[in-house]
């Protein structure tokens, strides 16, 4: 058994032992496809800094200990739900325990014709060979061995289906709350949302932890988008001081279908993020925006990766991060132009605001390109504060450290301004002008 | 560019100008290599024994080493033991005294690589070492730089006349087990310059070396020392060229250069070895080490490549910029046509307080042609206010060829401004357009448009380098426009 293997031998034997309790076991295709999963991620293990896409991220703190795959039944108190929902947020919510759906907290009133959102657990045990051809056709190759362990354990999630044509005009929340199974233990959710031809819909992701606890939560999300579909698709990751995440989205476009995609990540000791967009047929488009907050010890890693398939699609990357204390954020940005895809035009941009001594940054944005007919660019920066935008609010009257966090939320907020919600919007500013608070922002001592 | 090649095809399928084996007997040594190789390399040259134990220390480091496949590249397996180590020009026991001396083919050579050394000598006052396989045959100018105290001398010379002052500095930059290629290069480097600029010099011309491969089979692995002691000045240049072969051949080569306070280094190479042929048989595997360190405050090298030839080129120039205010610069222009590959870029670590470094790349891929950037730039704890800027371009000419920017930036100082921008497009057919519309011919518009493209580059250039480096990009790119 090779070293890799070997810290995710625990994982493996719980995947054998819960496997004839998840739902739709005896699929012919889901087993197949779940014991593959395992097969890969006995192969793969859990990634470490050899693997050239976690150079800059240290596993060790994840892989030091086991954690227990949750089982369903973890109580999820109600008030917690209330206290963690966003003000004047109207929108149909799905809360998730450990992972799994709690239809008794969850708001799903008055779905229109078109639109089908429910547990991926329960749909799973009512059509088990349709969902089953469904899930993981967006995903592709398995890129490490946090997406293969999600595999393996298929079972519950979202399933958020739109009808060809249906615009929703009510946002849906998905709430992602661990620990109720109490420290150590891991979710495992895994959404689908399918978008018909032409259909319109937004999406939040929410993940939160109830208590500041050693917990992981490695969530993957397919999203499929038919020709002339758009979705909006909004995940923030609110986990604790001490909580881990790992998330995968998985995007696959149609023709001119259009991803707006924005990853906001509040805190976590760890938290990675990929994001992997497919622009399979002419006129795609896809945006992905990225604010990852790092103070504390919080260590954020984002990696997108975006193809372009097809002629014509236009691609749109823009993250930007704030580092403070010992945080530590990544980047890795690829973009990669398949030969034949023509007209491409892609932009991407990652910007870093550093505001400590112990703060790091590593960022990696690249591009490959198989066309020639192609408009890509893409731009890094790495820096502190601009002292003369300091001294101009200073000489208006503002003291300095007030005139710093003015200037701080301005470059957090250049990406939330692109969120479309205006609920959630507000939210996040508000979210975001905690944690870059004075004591946050102010100068290190150099 | 030539004025009777007006077809475009015709200008794609131009041969290789530098194409011809000249016959020289060689003393070579067969295939393969062991410890008695290195043995026998050190023993040819009469080295002190710390180099015999260093070769032999790397060499054994070596054989644990797994050859990198990271890069952007792809190639057959090399087999190392069946590439011949050693190779020199017969007369290597009575060398010659002056270029009269030199055997009229060499001298040939030269001539029909359009670098008589008469002419430079008279063309820039440029010193020329060359290195015609493994042994240096000719130096000219040493007197004139030896009365100011520069010492410009072969690697092997240096090791008998200045061993203290090269076994301080040999593999203080790149040490022998740096990478497999570096090892490799440590073990089995049989040639090379040496340069030493003693304190407050200004060397007054600029050292030059064109190096060669030649007899069939034998890979090169020449070993560059430069050293610019406290508040001294060179600027060095590197030039290639190859005949053509049908047998890939490789190519280790290791630059060290040592700029020490106030000292300035300008290291400039235009490479044009051998690409291979338009379906990618032989060709040059390049696999080059190059590094440089500002050991002291005040201290700048810059590097300047313009590298067209080459079927592979996988090339890293760096700088450790370790004194305070020390600055480091790249500028390259890499051009891939038909099945050429080449990873090139560069490494910049910020070490020192206040340093500053530069990175302008601009790669040009064309026929079937991958080109990419792999750079990384560093800033340690401790490099208070460093700045970097770095540019990279990519032209693409055809839908078969594909651009690549690989850049890493780690930074660990908050004081650091990081700027990394990349742009990667088709020529642009407007400007292709306004020029034809003014009169210009379409090789003459592609020529204007891509050497605009190069000029931040170029403009680095050594004049006569300049010159050539347009030809260069004349003859191996225009006609991969349609």
């Amino acid at each position: 058994m090779s070293e890799g293997a070997a810290n995710v031998a625990a994982y493996v034997a719980a995947q054998r032992e819960q496997a004839p309790a998840l739902p739709a076991f005896g699929t012919p295709s889901l087993d197949a496809s779940r014991a593959q999963a395992l097969e890969s991620l006995s192969q793969l293990g859990l990634p470490s800094q050899r693997d050239e896409d976690w150079k800059y991220t240290s596993t060790r703190a994840i892989t030091r200990a086991a954690f227990t795959p949750a089982v369903a039944g973890a109580p999820c108190p109600r008030e917690f739900v209330s206290q963690t929902t966003i003000d004047g947020l109207d929108a149909w919510r799905l809360v998730f325990a450990d992972g799994f759906w709690q239809p008794e907290l969850s708001l799903l009133d008055d779905l229109p014709n078109g639109v089908q959102i429910s547990g991926l657990g329960q749909s799973l045990g009512s059509e088990p060979q349709r969902i089953a051809a469904l899930l993981g056709s967006a995903l592709g190759q398995t890129p490490h061995g946090f997406i293969a362990m999600n595999s393996a354990f298929i079972g519950d999630g979202a399933l958020i289906e739109i009808a060809p044509g249906t615009r929703v005009d009510k946002p849906i929340e998905l709430l992602f709350i661990s620990g109720c199974s109490g420290e150590g233990f891991l979710s495992l959710p895994r959404n689908l949302v399918v978008m018909g031809a032409g259909s319109q819909a937004a999406v939040i992701e929410r993940h939160v932890s109830l208590a500041d606890e050693r917990l992981l939560s490695n969530s993957v999300s397919e999203l499929i988008l038919a020709d002339n579909a758009s979705l909006n698709y909004q995940s923030v990751q609110q986990v604790a001081p001490r909580g881990f995440h790992v998330g995968g989205m998985f995007a696959r476009l149609g023709r001119s279908a259009r991803l707006q995609a924005t990853t906001v990540t509040m805190s976590g000791a760890l938290v990675r993020n990929d994001a992997l967009v497919n622009l399979d047929d002419e006129g795609g488009f896809a945006s992905l925006d990225g604010l990852y907050l790092a103070f504390g010890r919080s260590h954020v890693d984002n990696h997108t990766h975006i193809t372009h398939n097809a002629p014509h699609c236009v691609s749109r990357e823009h993250y930007k991060g704030v580092l403070g204390d010992r945080g530590h954020a990544v980047f890795h940005g690829r973009i990669v132009v398949q030969p034949g895809a023509q007209k491409t035009d892609s932009v991407q941009n990652n910007q870093n605001l550093l505001l400590s001594a112990d703060a790091e940054v590593d960022t990696k944005p690249q591009l490959e390109i198989y066309a020639d007919d192609v408009k890509c660019a893409h731009g890094a920066t790495v820096g502190q504060l601009d002292e003369t935008a300091v001294f101009y609010l200073m000489s208006r009257g503002i003291d300095r450290q007030a005139a710093r966090r003015m200037l701080t939320q301005a470059f957090a907020a250049d990406v939330l301004n692109r969120i479309e919600l205006p609920a959630l919007r507000s939210y996040l500013e508000a979210q975001a002008a905690q944690r870059l608070s004075p004591e946050q922002i102010r100068e290190s001592e150099s | 560019m030539n004025p009777a090649v007006t077809d475009l095809g015709e200008l794609v399928g131009r041969e290789y100008k530098e194409g011809f084996v000249t016959d020289i007997e060689a003393d070579t040594l067969p295939p393969g290599l062991d410890e008695d190789v290195i043995r026998f390399l050190s023993a040819k040259k009469d080295e002190p024994d710390f180099v015999l134990e260093w070769r032999l220390d790397a060499f054994r480091r070596w054989q644990n080493m797994k050859q990198p496949n990271w890069a952007q590249v792809r190639h057959a397996p090399i087999d190392f033991q069946a590439i011949s180590y050693y190779s020199a020009p017969k007369s290597d026991a009575d060398r010659p005294k002056s270029l009269d001396e030199i055997d009229p083919k060499l001298l040939e050579t030269y001539d029909k690589l359009g670098i008589p050394l008469e002419e430079q000598k008279a063309l820039a006052g440029i010193a020329v070492d060359a290195v015609f396989d493994s042994v240096s045959v000719a130096t000219t100018f040493k007197d004139k730089l030896a009365k100011i105290g520069v010492i410009f001398c072969p690697l092997s010379e240096a090791l008998a006349n200045h061993p203290d002052l090269v076994r301080q500095y040999l593999g203080s930059v790149v040490p022998a087990a740096d990478n497999f290629y570096a090892a490799l290069n440590s073990a089995v480097f049989t040639e090379g310059s040496f340069v030493y600029i003693p304190k407050g010099v200004r060397c007054p011309m600029e050292l030059s070396t064109y190096f060669r491969i030649n007899a069939l089979n034998t890979g090169q692995f020449e070993r560059t020392l430069i050293i610019a002691d406290e508040g001294s000045y060179v600027s060095y240049l590197e030039g290639c060229t190859a005949p053509m072969r049908d047998e890939n051949q490789l190519h280790a080569a290791v630059v060290e250069l040592v700029a020490l306070k106030d000292a300035q280094i300008k290291y400039s190479t235009v490479q044009n070895w051998y690409p291979g042929d338009e379906e990618g048989r032989g060709g040059i595997y390049n696999f080059v080490t190059k590094r440089g360190v500002c050991r002291g405050d005040n201290a700048k090298i810059s590097w300047t490549q313009v590298e067209t030839g080459s079927a592979i080129t996988w090339k890293y120039p760096s700088v450790l910029l370790e004194g305070d205010s020390s600055v480091g610069e790249f500028y390259s222009v890499a051009l891939t046509n038909h099945c050429q590959q080449a990873d090139t870029g560069t490494k910049m670590v910020h070490i020192g307080r206040n340093t500053s470094s530069t990175i302008i790349s601009k790669g040009i891929s064309a026929g079937r042609g991958q080109n990419a950037y792999r750079g990384l730039v560093k800033v340690l704890k401790g490099a208070e206010t460093a700045r970097n800027y770095s540019q990279c371009d990519s032209l693409l000419m055809g839908d078969r060829c594909g651009a690549h920017t690989f850049p890493y930036l780690e930074v660990k100082n908050p004081t650091a401004t990081i700027e990394h921008e990349a742009t990667t497009s088709k020529i642009g057919e407007d400007q292709l357009f306004y020029c034809r519309q003014r009169g210009l011919s379409e090789e003459d518009a592609v020529s204007l448009i891509v050497n605009g493209f190069c000029k931040e580059v170029f403009r680095e250039l050594p004049m006569e380098f300049a010159v050539e480096a347009q030809k260069l990009l004349s003859i191996s790119l225009e006609g991969a426009v349609g």
